[in-house]
């Protein structure tokens, strides 16, 4: 769970072990929405380039998957990003990379796990930063604008937050931090880092995810979108309508109460919003 | 006393020179191999410097018969001043005295050539350096007037110790000076080393094909050289001064600063931070090492000079998080450029100032990855949708939704193939290319397109220095254009134009590939169109440089205006010294901030004219020139002028004529 700056995780401050944190960046393939060409994910893209702005730290890039001629493509992409190497954890198509991964990290022990918030190809759920956190015990950050600082293994970073606005935190390391469409947008992919770049293979046994097996995939229908309906008569009034804060109308804030009377508060507004009948 | 201390002199001098010239030589040879031939091209290189260089020379006539009298005064001077005072052939009779009588005439000859020279420099124009080039004219009066003198001694028309050993010491130092400017300066790297080095950049030219030959020869090399991408040790492109060929370095130490080349370029004209001279001067430093403090012409507009330099082996342009450090040249330099090849067109050393260019921009966009403002964007549309736009490479055609044309894929063959070029995705271009459609439907033209099959043609990725983008691009249309059978192909932008023409060769694409403009004319020319006589404004022609300069073609497009029975108003610069539109080189993608704006500058040339209709050919000409704001002509491509011109109702009366045939054919 993401500290609030506010809290006392700094009273909590170890001195760290000296010298730049370890950065570890999850990358994934990623796939052009119009020509499904195999390139560098953009929100992966974005985490090699937050973690790239961390100074004189060299991150790691590693990537769980198939490899093949499409992913190598788009691995190369990452690499042109100015690297030497890049760790391929070799999974047969559809294993469940998630305990792979999270031998790797163990073993690897970085301070920091950057990736971005959701892949864009295979299932794309975004949960795999959440399971690998949860798999390894340590914290995460979702849509993060950028780190800060990083001293005596704490973190401060300013989280994105819609409407463009921006929450400052402090996370003890290690932590896993996701990067969505807020963070700065990634360098220039260069032809002669990509080529040069080596992947280093790290044979793996995979795990076959089971569930995802079974699941019939077929492309997304594009969804209708709702009309927005922008009443404000001046510029003014419409540059107010998009920057107001979201303003809850009925909500109701619930604080000191019993696990049982928060499930039934929750329980209650799902059946008034009709999710649950 | 003279008779011992010239022949010292004269081979003390050319001992220094040729040291001189091993070690330039040697500076040379750190640039990378190059497949020349050196004897075919010493063979070559009298012809190269008679004729194709003193043809770009001549376009100065004031400077062409001063150099021709100078310089051909001093090599002539020079070679017999080694017979008569350095052999002492002079001092015998018969032939000997021939040989004196002639280096008198050589050196006067020389003589009055410096004083034009001398001319020039009193009030010099801006474009030419100043420093050591001030005291050149100088000099050749030294060497000229001291050869001169000493020779009338040896004619016998002044005693032999010319009255007074004090005279002949003052002589023999005026003669020094001469001999150090001309001949150890030559190699040594004072302002004679442009002939030196020039005479040697002619022999060794990168692009052989560029000059005339006595069967004729096309004299015009314009495409850009591949890269070798399968060859992993290969660098990409030139990151260091010894990254360039040994013959570029040698190129680049020809220039003799005339500035010709700055008064043409359309970037240093708008305060863009680009001066081609300087560049090239930049280059020489890169090559010797140093600092760009003792250049004396003008410098990258908004950039002092000092603060530049270099060495062989270091970078030319520092990586942006250095600590804002700086090496030869900037970044900003580079990406400014046009590539519209008005500087090599103008410079009559024949040096190759774009192909330098792109080779930098290689480094900096294959290796660093910085290819400025939305280059990086566009490469990567490039790389994932074959159009620079990012739009759906499905929807290429949509524009033509109600034209019905006829596709490859289902016709297989055709006479022409229409390359429609990513003007397709462009609403403005669209008009264009239905124009070019109903020109070509009015002369019954058997034409197809690719349709979607067609991609990026890779002029905007190989100019922005992405020739891994490039080459994939073009070997992908190579295959697709390998399925097909056409004469032709015809296409309304000159960037595509020179692309197929000139640089798919290499790749192993050879078409025949015209411009509208020339398709349009050999149609007229034919009689297969029928134009009504134009009854608009006063209109005057832009010519694009990739269709000028680059493949010159400066002919057809006026022939088809006056076709129409256009009377063009020509602006003060046209043809081959058509300024460039500002499209160009990926230009407007990267977009280096000036003081004006290229196609103002342009615009204000039309203005000139008073015409109130431009016509151009190239649809990034038509971008360019629309943009500008308050613009007093309209600009119209040349399709669309003929389109509007086309006699509709005697293409109708021929399809009437055809049917009335074929229904006699019937009957009989």
């Amino acid at each position: 769970m993401p500290h609030d700056a506010n809290s006392q995780t700094s009273a909590r401050a170890q001195p760290h072990g000296g010298g730049q944190p370890s950065v570890a960046v999850l990358v994934s393939m990623g796939r052009h929405p119009l020509t499904e060409r195999a390139r560098r994910a953009d929100q992966d893209a974005r985490a090699v380039e937050m973690a790239l702005s961390l100074g004189d730290v060299q991150p790691r890039l590693l990537h769980a998957g198939h490899f093949d001629q499409d992913s190598e493509a788009a691995l190369r992409g990452y690499l042109g990003m100015g690297f030497d190497a890049l760790e391929l954890i070799e999974q047969e198509p559809g294993a469940d990379v998630i305990a792979a991964l999270c031998d790797r990290l163990r073993d690897a022990a970085p301070q920091l796990v950057l990736t971005g918030a959701r892949a864009e190809t295979d299932e794309g759920s975004g949960l795999l930063p959440y399971l690998l956190a949860e798999a390894l015990g340590w914290p995460i950050v979702a849509s993060l604008a950028s780190i800060e600082r990083i001293e005596q293994g704490e973190a401060t970073l300013l989280q994105a937050l819609p409407r463009g606005q921006r929450r400052r935190l402090r996370v003890r390391l290690p932590a896993v931090f996701t990067v969505d469409g807020s963070a700065p947008a990634p360098r220039q992919s260069a032809f002669g880092p990509a080529r040069r770049g080596v992947v280093e293979r790290i044979a793996c046994t995979s795990l076959q995810d089971a569930a995802f097996a079974e699941w019939r995939i077929q492309p997304a229908r594009k969804r209708p979108k709702r009309l927005k309906i922008v009443k404000a008569a001046s510029a003014r009034d419409r540059f107010k309508a998009a920057a107001a804060k979201a303003e809850g109308g009925g909500g109701q804030v619930l604080a000191d109460v019993t696990p049982e009377q928060g499930a039934e508060a929750i329980f209650k507004l799902l059946q008034e919003e009709g999710v649950l009948r | 006393m003279l008779d011992i201390l010239l022949p010292i002199l004269i081979f003390a001098a050319l001992a220094l020179a040729a040291i001189g010239a091993l070690r330039r030589v040697r500076l040379w040879r750190q640039g990378r191999s190059s497949p020349v031939s050196i004897a075919k091209g010493l063979a070559a290189m009298p012809r190269r410097y008679l004729v194709d260089l003193h043809h770009v020379v001549a376009r100065d006539k004031y400077i062409s018969n001063t150099h021709v009298a100078t310089a051909g005064g001093f090599v002539a001077a020079a070679v017999l001043m080694i017979l008569v005072h350095g052999l002492g052939l002079g001092s015998l009779q018969g032939l000997g005295g021939v040989l004196g009588w002639l280096l008198l005439a050589a050196s006067a000859c020389m003589f009055v050539g410096s004083l034009f020279v001398a001319k020039r420099r009193r009030n010099p124009p801006p474009r030419l350096s100043k420093g050591p080039w001030m005291r050149l004219p100088k000099s050749l009066m030294a060497f000229s007037l001291g050869v001169f003198v000493i020779t009338l001694a040896s004619v016998g028309i002044v005693p032999a110790d010319l009255g007074s050993w004090i005279v002949a010491l003052v002589l023999a130092g005026v003669v020094t000076w001469g001999l150090a400017e001309m001949v150890f300066g030559m190699t040594w790297g004072g302002p004679m080393k442009h002939a030196f080095a020039g005479a040697l950049h002619l022999a060794f030219h990168r692009r052989p094909e560029r000059f005339s030959t006595k069967e004729g020869g096309s004299g015009r090399s314009t495409g850009l050289k591949a890269l070798d991408l399968d060859d992993d040790r290969a660098p990409l492109g030139v990151g260091a001064p010894r990254d360039f060929t040994w013959n570029q370095l040698l190129g680049f130490d020809a220039c003799v600063q005339c500035g010709r080349c700055e008064a043409a370029c359309p970037a240093f004209a708008a305060g863009q931070p680009l001066n081609p001279k300087k560049l090239i001067q930049d280059m020489v430093v890169g090559m010797v090492g140093g600092s760009d403090a003792h250049y004396a012409g003008s410098p990258y507009p908004g950039k002092p000079i000092g603060e530049h330099g270099g060495d062989p082996h270091g970078p030319i342009v520092a990586r942006p998080f250095a600590n804002g450090g700086t090496a030869l040249v900037d970044a900003d330099t580079l990406w400014s450029c046009t590539t519209c090849r008005a500087c090599v067109e103008e410079c009559p050393m024949m040096i190759e100032h774009v192909d330098a260019i792109v080779d930098m921009r290689r480094f900096l966009t294959l290796e660093h990855g910085n290819t400025p403002n939305k280059g990086g964007d566009v490469l990567d549309n490039l790389i994932a949708t074959d159009n620079p736009g990012g739009f759906d490479p499905g929807s290429r055609l949509n524009w033509a939704a109600d034209q019905n044309l006829p596709l490859m894929a289902d016709r297989q063959e055709a006479e022409v193939l229409l390359w429609l070029g990513d003007g397709a995705f462009d609403m403005r271009n669209q008009r264009t290319l239905r124009a070019l459609v109903k020109v070509l439907r009015a002369a019954e033209v058997d034409f197809a397109v690719l349709g979607n099959e067609e991609r990026d043609s890779g002029d905007v990725a190989r100019r922005l220095g992405d020739e891994a983008t490039f080459q994939r691009l073009a070997r992908r249309n190579i295959t697709t254009l390998s399925r097909y059978r056409f004469t032709h192909i015809v296409t309304c932008d000159p960037h595509s134009f020179h692309v197929l023409k000139n640089e798919y060769g290499a790749l192993g694409g050879h078409y025949s590939v015209f411009h509208h403009s020339t398709y349009i004319a050999e149609l007229f020319d034919s009689g297969r169109l029928n134009l009504k006589a134009w009854k608009g404004d006063s209109v005057t022609y832009h010519d694009p440089c990739y269709l000028g300069r680059y493949n010159g073609e400066y002919e057809a497009p006026r022939r088809v205006l006056q076709a129409l029975g256009i009377e063009v108003k020509e602006m003060a610069r046209s043809g081959y010294r058509s300024r460039c539109c500002g499209g160009g080189g990926g230009a407007p993608i990267t977009d280096i901030p000036g003081k004006r704006r290229i196609p103002d500058m342009r615009m204000d040339d039309v203005r000139e004219t008073g015409a109130e209709l431009v016509a151009v050919g190239c649809p990034q000409c038509t971008a360019m020139l629309e943009g500008v704001v308050n613009a007093s002509a309209e600009v119209r491509d040349i399709a669309e002028l003929v389109a509007e011109g086309l006699n509709e109702e005697s293409a109708q009366d021929r399809a009437s004529r055809r049917t009335q045939q074929s229904e006699e054919a019937l009957v009989s």
